[in-house]
């Protein structure tokens, strides 16, 4: 079809030249970059000292997991660079978990070796240096050229003066200097795993508030529930039996145990659910507005993250006051987030009362927005937390951004 | 031509495209109608979206005018286009929906857990969706210069200010109800006056335009078969191949709520292009007969709209002309919006950091950019210009898509170079080609690469990634059973009891 790809000749070029500057504007760019992260690097001591820190940095990284094989494995990288000893190794209680060594010290010996090595250092919770003879050094597997290696150095990982494993160092030239620093190495990658333990207890803090959350789905709301349900029965027993439904699939819903997370729409099934149940209560009093759009229905969500501020916003429009309440809901797509935002036009809360509450400084009635907010800013950044407007009297408007991509959750 | 048809159809296009995109979700429910919304989208309407979003100038106007100068070569065309979507629905559709990624390059990191190969896939997305910008804004620029007589530049102009202020300002809240709307007004208004033009050739009352007894619509003089078997096989490789990576496809699939449904959506949207494509051929055909110097004078991408007023004289003709050129700027709108979304998401994720701001921005350089190159560019054959950017994709990103998706043994190393051999020889042939003599041999091969490049970038995906095996990502298992295996039963509405 010649014509075509002849009238078309003048856009190919148009591509090229577009194609050429974009890579030349990338080899620019690293170029520039290089050469001046080599201008800025300063004297041999500026230099030492941000390697230092470059390699705890990169191995503190590695242990945010705590002891992990895979994590250890990376972190003792790093840490052998930063002592300049021929193997560096990891341990836990039970097990080795890292080895890295170079030269004699390369091939990973035996396990039980090793444990056997750090059992009198987990044992006493005090730091080793062990003579590495030859009986050591076959058990160990060390080929015959390692005689180089002279000593082992052990030092424990403490977390919260428990000692949970240790690190083992094979040096050429053991020195006082040496053991110092491995104590130091050893000391510091305790605190990184003291660090790795506060956030696993912080994750469990926000596990069981979320089990809270669940059971707490408010015995006040079964109990509004049922209530609202009896009033039924005599009078039109076909709705009494739907909302009896409803209610069995709303608490199988609260109550289901797979998962973190969900769908938009499987949550604004459970808010139908829940709203059913609770104008069934207020009757005409609560009113409900709906705009949601359908590209963002599919969106992951922490389980459980919406229904607890519908919940807020029905408790604020309606029940402290007289009258009829709106409550809006709408979701929005945004591009690469989705946006869901809850207002009612109820009797609204102090800022400075609000953020208290958030801080986690009051407890109380507000448990399901402060834990929905943390799970947020757990899940998603503390960029992603709930934005509330709200004044006394004015109202409240909630405002959750989620991304819509989220490759490791599974709803 | 009365430049009232053009400023008409455009202003009331647009105006309609703002009213939907504003109006179309704010429309108060109460709880009762709360499954309602809740609901997804069925899978026509779905349809429809993905139909009206990708059915663009090269199809409403393209596949006339290539009719028009190469007779029935064009209806490849057509035919690749369609095809296109079985590729998707065989192989594509459900799993892709499955695994949770909105863009090509969120699909590459989840696949290939590796962000190079995502900033590799954004670029080439970027890259795809800027060139099929062009031939839209091309189109925007003919069909204003054909009916108001104004420069070239204020229809591609116009397009790019309607779509940045759509998307800037939020007015595509409702994306797929306008892109349906979009897909049903380019079916009316080129099935209508259609409609109208077999009557008038079937001797209707004003007699203008019957049929000159004896005509050969297919004369054996100008011999319609050019282009060659090697020709014609490497454009249906393009076509099929290419749907697959288009960025702009992709996203209207999450609009369906699972992978099942993903697949019904895809077998609609076979049968609303098969019924489409059907206006265009008639227009090209009986174009040829009637529109004969149009092809010569360099613009036969205008049959579609010239032809009606032709036909079918006075206001009837007038009123055919206006559907017909409202029909196009639904093409160029809703296509460019489309794209200028996608882009503007992927854009903005990779280098401005993702927040609403930034895509803001993203939108408007994901606009500008083709602007720019269609303004110093001329293009007289709309459906071969995006024949060419089929061709990139099928080479670039459709490896990356049907490998990640059957083969677990894609790595990040292999995805990279696999599409980096793929753009790299598609385009410099393309570039090569376009420079040869028309007589010269090698001409044909390299202007339609796709047939030997599509190979060659699966061949070097499969090399590099069996040579790199050890980089296969850790939970490509996990992430392959998400890929194929259906979503939770009780995942599906009403089947909860």
């Amino acid at each position: 079809m010649p014509p075509a790809a002849l009238s078309d000749s003048t856009l190919v070029l148009t591509i090229t030249i577009a194609v050429v500057v974009a890579a030349v504007a990338v080899v620019a760019a690293a170029g520039l970059r290089l050469s001046r992260s080599h201008r800025e690097l300063g004297t041999d001591a500026e230099r030492a000292t941000f390697r230092t820190l470059h390699s705890a940095a990169a191995a503190g990284a590695q242990l945010r997991n705590g002891l992990e094989p895979a994590g250890a494995l990376k972190a003792s990288r790093q840490l052998r660079a930063l002592l300049n000893c021929a193997a560096f190794a990891m341990t836990d209680g039970t097990r080795l978990l890292a080895w890295d060594g170079s030269g004699a010290a390369s091939k990973e010996p035996d396990p039980e070796a090793v444990m056997g090595l750090a059992a009198r250092a987990l044992g006493n919770g005090r730091t080793q240096v062990a003579v590495l003879d030859s009986a050591l050094r076959v058990s160990l597997g060390l080929p015959e050229e390692g005689s180089g290696l002279k000593a082992a150095v052990i030092c424990p990982l403490n977390v919260d003066s428990r000692v949970v494993g240790t690190v083992i160092i094979l040096s050429t030239q053991p020195s006082a200097g040496l053991v110092r620093a491995t104590n130091e190495v050893a000391g510091w990658v305790s605190a990184q795993l003291e660090l790795a333990e506060l956030s696993a207890s912080r994750t469990l803090l926000v596990e069981s508030e979320v089990r809270a959350l669940r059971a707490q789905i408010s015995p006040h709301f079964i109990y509004n529930s049922l209530n609202a349900i009896a009033s039924f029965i005599n009078t039109d027993p076909q709705r009494a039996r739907d909302l009896v439904v409803e209610f069995a699939d709303f608490t199988r819903y609260s109550f289901r145990r797979h998962g973190d997370f969900t769908t938009l729409a499987e949550e604004l099934r459970c808010i139908d659910r829940y709203l059913l149940l609770e104008s069934a209560r207020f009757g005409d009093r609560l009113q409900i507005s709906l705009q949601i759009a359908p590209e963002v229905l599919s969106t992951v969500i922490p389980f459980l993250s919406l229904q607890p501020l519908v919940e807020n916003a029905v408790r604020h429009g309606l029940e402290a006051r007289e009258g009829p309440g709106l409550v809006q809901l709408s979701a929005r797509d945004l591009g690469a987030y989705t946006q869901v935002t809850i207002e009612d036009d109820g009797v609204g809360m102090d800022p400075e009362e609000l953020r208290n509450i958030l801080a986690g400084q009051r407890d109380g009635t507000h448990v399901g927005l402060r834990n929905v907010d943390a799970r947020l800013r757990q899940v998603y950044g503390d960029d992603h937390g709930l934005a509330i407007d709200t004044g006394v009297g004015q109202g409240m408007l909630i405002t959750m951004t989620v991304p819509k991509n989220q490759p490791g959750h599974d709803a | 031509m009365n430049p009232a048809i053009g400023y008409t159809a455009l202003i009331s296009v647009s105006a309609i495209t703002a009213l939907i995109g504003f109006y179309g979700l704010r429309i108060s429910r109460t709880t009762s109608d709360f499954y309602v919304a809740s609901r997804t989208v069925p899978p026509w309407w779905n349809a429809s979206a993905i139909g009206g979003e990708y059915l663009s100038a090269a199809s409403f106007l393209g596949i006339a005018g290539l009719i028009m100068i190469s007779g029935i070569d064009a209806l490849w065309f057509p035919i690749g286009y369609t095809a296109g979507y079985l590729m998707l629905l065989f192989f594509v559709a459900a799993p892709l929906r499955r695994s949770g990624a909105y863009t090509i390059p969120d699909f590459a990191e989840a696949r290939l857990e590796s962000t190079a190969a995502r900033h590799v896939t954004s670029v080439l997305v970027v890259v795809v969706g800027w060139f099929y910008i062009v031939p839209q804004l091309h189109g925007a620029a003919l069909t204003i210069r054909t009916t108001t007589g104004l420069p070239a530049w204020v229809g591609a102009g116009a397009v790019v200010v309607i779509v940045c202020l759509t998307v800037i300002t939020g007015g595509m809240r409702s994306i797929t109800f306008v892109q349906a709307f979009q897909f049903w007004l380019k079916l009316t208004a080129l099935a209508v006056p259609a409609v109208f033009i077999l009557l008038q050739l079937h001797g209707g009352p004003t007699g203008s335009g019957a049929v000159p007894a004896g005509t050969d619509f297919f004369p054996a003089a100008a011999p319609a078969g050019a282009a060659g078997t090697y020709g014609t096989l490497s454009l249906m490789v393009a076509l099929l191949f290419g749907t697959l990576g288009l960025p702009h496809v992709l996203v209207r699939f999450y609009t369906n709520p699972d992978g099942a449904a993903a697949r019904r959506t895809t077998l609609i949207v076979l049968g609303l292009l098969s019924l489409f494509y059907l206006f265009p051929t008639i227009y090209g055909v009986v174009g040829r007969v009637f529109l004969p110097g149009l092809a010569a004078h360099g613009a036969p991408d205008a049959t579609v709209l010239l032809l009606p007023g032709r036909l079918i004289g006075g206001l009837g003709g007038e009123i055919l002309s206006t559907l017909v050129v409202a029909g196009a700027f639904a093409a160029f709108l809703s296509t460019t919006s489309g794209l200028v979304v996608s882009l503007a998401g992927v854009i903005s994720q990779d280098l401005l950091g993702g927040s609403v701001r930034g895509f803001r921005i993203a939108a408007v350089a994901a606009a500008v950019v083709p602007l720019g190159v269609a303004l110093g560019t001329d293009s007289l054959a709309l459906a071969g210009s995006v024949g060419l950017v089929f061709a990139f994709t099928a080479s670039t990103v459709c490896p990356l898509l049907l490998l990640g998706i059957w083969w677990r043994g894609l790595t990040d190393a292999g995805a990279v170079a696999g599409m980096l051999a793929g753009g790299v020889l598609c385009g410099a042939s393309m570039l090569v080609g376009a420079q040869l003599a028309p007589d010269s041999p090698w001409r044909g091969i390299l202007t339609q690469p796709a047939a030997w490049t599509v190979p060659v970038a699966f061949a070097t995906m499969v090399a590099v990634s069996l040579a790199t095996a050890g980089r296969q990502s850790p939970g490509v298992a996990r992430f392959m059973s998400k890929l194929h295996v259906p979503e939770r039963p009780h995942a599906a509405p009403g089947r909860a009891r």
